[in-house]
């Protein structure tokens, strides 16, 4: 057992990659700079050397292109991963994406397979600006026909991407780059762990509750996880109990775990990155809404995302528009001392 | 086509202003970045320092710039790429609010909200994108404005040969040629998308090869030369000016820095930068202005002097200049 052995969660994608191109031939991965660069984001990184540049295939920037044709090799019995460098650049691939790869299961009756997994990374925080810096999984979890995957550490990704990888059906693999464990990038340290190195899966739809609490629950994903651990440290040191639970993949969606924790707090605050309006939030503000007759509410809902903005350059802009810890912390306390209207008791 | 002596000074001038513009960034990029200024265990840390994000440097690629440019007016449209200074720089975008952008200030070219990649100037007819081979479709807009309205403007879409493989450039060949659009394409081959090299990502050898598909002139100026660039942007331009339709130029270009800031550039062979540096095209273009006697030692100097003060004036507004507000965040997503 090499239980004390840590990994960024980079390498743990790369791992988890690796051990699959060994199990399975048909496992193969295309992207850009995905080769003797390692991705971007170190997700391939080691990779090229391993396996060559037959089964790490570095693309032209031509993403209708290799995402097209990941579609096409998966739907004769290959198991490719293609990754798209930013979230933000689908929109040059989407109708690959959006009208193919996520619809030949269902148009076909479910005689196609599509085991693809597109990898791609997501997220702000460093200054990158409107083309570079979005989340967008409710974008994609929004349409039917794609498993949407956002890990928020090392063990989590290498388990999931595994699971990804086995699975006949397409999937979408989002890494925040903040969390990556990048040499060249400010992170946050709670997301490089301890990975075992025999490879293993995780289940989809199985949120973790990442800390237990009675008043307030937070859900949350990705490195919005890690925002919301310190909120919940700085809430305890208020005698506020915060109860953090990290969705882990968004369809398939672990609903009984969300209702089961607001059941027990009575309170409701979603901690999201993507846009606030049409997206994850109001999908599990719904969630709770559509469940009153078995849920007190002490507090209404509270939602933090960013405010129906691009994400801007300049850095006390972008500061204010994604939530940070003390907009966590701030909304929780408010929610300590607001009343749900009478008659919502169940 | 000869060069007027005043496209000749401007061109060298302007090519001065730009490398020193791009070397200053470079340093200034740093501040902030490198231990132990920043979180344990990073070598460098993107998001700090006064100019965060991404920075994408074009030194070794002004010849492009000024060589198409020097043929445009303040009407003519040019959409640029995530490398964008240098076209900014020569077609005329007020330095100060540029540079104000990159700091991400309130008087910068978009308040702050766009950055490096993203600058807008609609006075001087300036605007870019980091979404690559995004500024060909754009650009045939531009020019097909020009064309309803019966004026002889034209548009100027520059891109990376990286891009010349996303479907948008073929989308906008096509439509320029179809409707005889007043636009011209330049490719600045720089050999690396990234990190990958054209040989690796493009069947053909050179992209200009790709115009006789669409019908229209495709034009290689396969030296990162100034007035070669000058001469065969002149023509394409002229062309396009009196209704003759659009043009593809391919230039072999030369990038001395990283693809981005702290790029580790594992896939350039060693050697390779100070190999290029050797045959800079600002030297170049001296030796050329000197045998010419446009250009002499005080002259240079002076030249020299005077992009000095623009560049230090530049980044001291920059710097001194305020935040936007928190909330101003919120604020221009309508009209």
């Amino acid at each position: 057992m090499s239980t004390a052995r840590k990994l960024t969660m980079a390498a743990a994608i790369a791992e988890a990659i690796g051990q699959e191109m060994e199990r399975d031939p048909d496992v193969f991965v295309m992207g850009e700079d995905v080769g003797k660069y390692g991705g971007i984001f170190g997700a391939t990184g080691g990779l090229y050397a391993r396996f060559g540049k037959e089964r790490v295939m570095d693309t032209p920037i031509s993403e209708t292109g290799f995402i097209g044709a990941a579609i096409g090799a998966a739907a004769e019995g290959m198991r490719p991963i293609a990754e798209l460098m930013f979230v933000d650049f689908f929109g040059v691939c989407m109708d690959m994406i959006y009208n193919h790869m996520a619809k030949n299961i269902y148009m076909s009756g479910g005689r196609v397979r599509l085991p693809v997994v597109l990898m791609t990374a997501i997220g702000g925080g460093y200054n990158d600006a409107a083309q570079h810096s979005q989340c967008l999984y409710a974008t994609f979890a929004h349409l039917p026909g794609l498993k949407v995957v956002v890990p928020s550490n090392a063990y989590d990704a290498k388990g999931l991407m595994i699971q990804a990888i086995r699975e006949d059906n397409p999937v979408l693999f989002m890494y925040h780059k903040g969390i990556m464990g990048l040499p060249w990038m400010a992170y946050y340290e709670g997301s490089t762990t301890e990975v075992p190195e025999a490879p293993y899966t995780l289940p989809f739809g199985e949120a973790k509750v990442v800390r237990e609490g009675r008043d307030v629950t937070i859900v949350t994903l990705s490195q919005m996880v890690h925002k919301a651990v310190l909120a919940a440290e700085e809430l305890a040191g208020k005698g506020i109990e915060a109860e953090v639970i990290d969705l882990r993949t968004l369809v398939p969606l672990d609903r009984q775990a969300v209702l089961r924790s607001v059941r027990k707090t009575g309170r409701l605050l979603v901690a999201d990155e993507d846009y606030l309006s049409f997206g994850l939030s109001g999908e599990i503000a719904a969630l709770v809404a559509e469940n009153l007759d078995t849920i007190a509410l002490k507090a209404p809902v509270r939602r933090l995302a960013v405010p129906d903005v691009p994400i801007p350059y300049s850095r006390p802009l972008e500061q204010f528009v994604i939530p940070q810890v003390e907009d966590i912390v701030g909304a929780a306390v408010q929610m300590m001392s607001a009343k749900a209207a009478a008659g919502a008791r169940p | 086509m000869n060069a007027s002596r005043e496209h000749l000074l401007w061109m060298y001038e302007t090519m001065m202003l730009i490398r020193r513009y791009e070397e200053t960034m470079a340093q200034v990029y740093l501040e902030g970045k490198l231990p132990p200024a920043i979180q344990r265990g990073l070598a460098f840390d993107i998001g700090s320092g006064p100019v965060p994000g991404e920075m994408h440097l074009a030194a070794g690629q002004e010849p492009v710039a000024v060589g198409v440019c020097a043929h445009l007016r303040k009407d003519d449209t040019v959409v640029g790429t995530h490398r964008p200074h240098h076209f900014a720089i020569a077609k005329g975008v007020d330095l100060k609010a540029m540079t104000a952008e990159i700091f991400g200030k309130e008087t910068g070219l978009g308040h702050g909200k766009g950055g490096h990649m993203h600058l807008f100037d609609p006075e001087h007819k300036f605007s870019c994108s980091g979404i690559v081979g995004a500024s060909l479709p754009p650009a045939c807009g531009a020019a097909l404005a020009a064309k309803k309205r019966g004026r002889d403007q034209v548009a100027v879409a520059f891109f990376g040969e990286g891009a010349a493989n996303q479907g948008a450039f073929h989308e906008a060949l096509n439509l320029a040629a179809l409707w005889r659009l007043p636009v011209l394409f330049v490719c600045e081959d720089n050999k690396y998308a990234i990190s990958v090299e054209k040989s690796e990502s493009t069947a053909v050898p050179w992209n200009a090869d790709r115009a006789a598909a669409y019908g229209i002139p495709g034009v290689l100026v396969d030296h990162n030369d100034a007035l070669a660039v000058y001469e065969a942007a002149g023509a394409a331009i002229a062309r396009a000016r009196r209704g003759e339709g659009p043009s593809l130029l391919e230039v072999r270009t030369d990038r001395y820095f990283g693809h981005f800031q702290g790029d580790p550039e594992v896939y350039r062979p060693k050697g390779e930068v100070e190999e290029l540096r050797r045959h800079d095209p600002i030297p170049a273009l001296a030796a050329h202005l000197r045998r010419e006697n446009l250009l002499d030692e005080a002259a240079e100097q002076e030249i020299e002097q005077r992009v000095a003060a623009r560049v230090r004036e530049a980044f001291e507004f920059a710097r001194t200049s305020p935040y936007p507000k928190p909330e101003d965040a919120l604020r221009h997503v309508f009209h």
